[in-house]
């Protein structure tokens, strides 16, 4: 856990890491050694089930939750509180009120972002769904009711914007943050819709956009044309921030309200447009990104088929491109927003997993690179436990 | 009556691909399904009482809008997977 100010307390993890990884067709488990060299591939659990997010809670390392619905059936999520083991169904999941008689209500397409509490809360999580909604379960998981105000806020619904101003499968709401010093504070990004920061645990949010870009032409004073795809908090840092935004890769260091667009300073034939956002567990100067095409109709694949993950070890100033063991070419990977992630362990672990249904990782933060998994589904997220 | 269970909804049921149940209507016979197998209702029906967009409940040969329909005894319930996929 993070002190005050600085990193002291946050000691390097020694233990397994599994990689928790949701798939459009199921949930995985690839399950590690301390060393992080012998990797073993469950087998598939709910096959066929679509997979937004299956995450450890890092206060008991034993429950998992996971978000899941299918091409038919609607969304849930499923609980389990013997590491992935066997399963149990919410008894309530995340759901919109039922509207008053002739008023149309919303309804949850799936759950999208799941984020455990703060360590005081031990029961506590968060949950982001498409079309956008805030839910939270006081109970681990078993019931969900839908959180703070802004679900049925008029000026947050307009912010919210329709089906055609979020992502291709739907609006989404994510990143919900929880700092560790504090569980009445609290962020959350929403596609499209902006970045949204509460202090008093939820009763009101304000906006955080200044200093991001839109798309050319549109108001940047308008939340419904920000899209964030991932923010980050630093947990050796809790006042730093990073993010990735379809317009970029920015920094914020709180209090300042300002984000600086620290992606200008990527390479220009690269960019600075990606999904994933990933930052050190201890190292705040430290963070990687995986840039993809944004250009022309934005096909969202590696730039010229030549997937690289970029590193920054001072805050953004400059980047330094790793991709030892990639493909050469012709990889047209995307790394979707929840598919890349950190472990504790130093040196750093870091993993992706690819739309194309490979899993990458390297022990060495990134130096270099070993393929772990292939042909698994197309890749929704990976979170690296620590068990 | 008699509900037949579509194979996406059988792990809720003890893999039943027929169960009995009686209600009034369409929306009892629902809740009582659910109260026996919970979690399945919400599977098929959204928070606001509408029929997801990939099922399709018949009733004998009929497809039916909504839950207020009326039943007889008699009568075959079917959920019906509709297409989606890919």
């Amino acid at each position: 856990m993070a002190t005050e100010k600085g990193t002291a307390s946050l000691k390097p993890a020694k233990g397994p890491v599994a990689l928790l990884i949701g798939t459009r067709k199921g949930a995985f488990i690839l399950r590690g050694d301390r060393a992080r060299r012998t990797w073993k591939l469950s087998h598939p659990q709910f096959l066929g089930q679509i997979v937004h997010h299956v995450v450890l809670d890092p206060r008991d390392r034993r429950t998992m939750l996971m978000a899941a619905r299918t091409g038919h059936l609607g969304p849930t999520v499923f609980r389990s509180t013997d590491q992935g083991k066997t399963w149990k169904e919410a008894k309530t999941p995340p759901a919109f009120p039922k509207a008053p008689d002739g008023q149309t209500g919303r309804v949850v397409d799936h759950v999208f972002w799941l984020t455990p509490g703060h360590a005081s809360e031990p029961n506590a999580w968060y949950a982001g769904t498409s079309p956008q909604g805030l839910f939270r379960s006081d109970d681990g998981g078993v019931t969900w009711k839908p959180f703070s105000y802004i679900n049925d806020d008029p000026q947050y619904r307009e912010w919210m914007g329709t089906v055609q101003d979020g992502t291709p499968d739907g609006p989404k709401l994510h990143s919900i943050i929880v700092d560790p010093r504090d569980p009445r504070h609290l962020y959350f990004g929403m596609s499209g819709g902006g970045v949204h920061e509460s202090v008093d645990g939820g009763k009101t949010f304000t906006t955080l956009l200044e200093g991001l870009d839109v798309v050319e032409g549109f108001d940047r004073s308008t939340p419904t044309v920000h899209d964030p795809h991932c923010v980050r908090l630093c947990p050796g840092n809790p006042d730093r921030l990073y993010q990735q935004n379809h317009c970029g890769i920015y920094r914020i260091d709180r209090p300042s309200k300002q984000w600086l667009r620290i992606g200008n300073n990527m390479p220009k034939r690269i960019g600075d447009v990606g999904f994933p956002m990933v930052v050190h567990p201890r190292d705040p100067e430290t963070a990687w990104v995986f840039p993809m095409d944004g250009t022309g109709v934005w096909p969202r694949v590696s730039p010229g088929g030549k997937p690289a993950v970029y590193r920054t070890r001072n805050a953004g100033q400059t980047w330094a491109r790793l991709n030892k063991n990639f493909p050469k070419s012709q990889a047209w990977w995307t790394v979707k927003r929840q598919a890349m992630t950190a472990d504790a362990h130093e040196p750093v672990g870091l993993y992706f997993g690819t739309t194309s249904g490979e899993v990458w990782a390297s022990r060495t933060g990134g130096a270099n690179w070993t393929c772990l998994a292939r042909h698994l589904p197309e890749i929704y997220s990976v979170e690296a436990a620590e068990l | 009556m008699t509900v037949h269970i579509p194979s996406a909804l059988r792990s809720y049921t003890g893999q039943k691909s027929e169960v009995e149940a009686e209600g009034r209507t369409v929306a009892e016979i629902l809740s009582e399904l659910d109260r026996r197998y919970p979690g399945l209702r919400f599977r098929i029906i959204t928070e606001q009482d509408t029929i997801r967009a990939h099922i399709r409940i018949f009733v004998n040969d009929k497809q039916i809008q909504s839950l207020s329909a009326t039943l007889r005894s008699d009568d075959h319930i079917h959920i019906v997977c509709a297409l989606s996929g890919g």
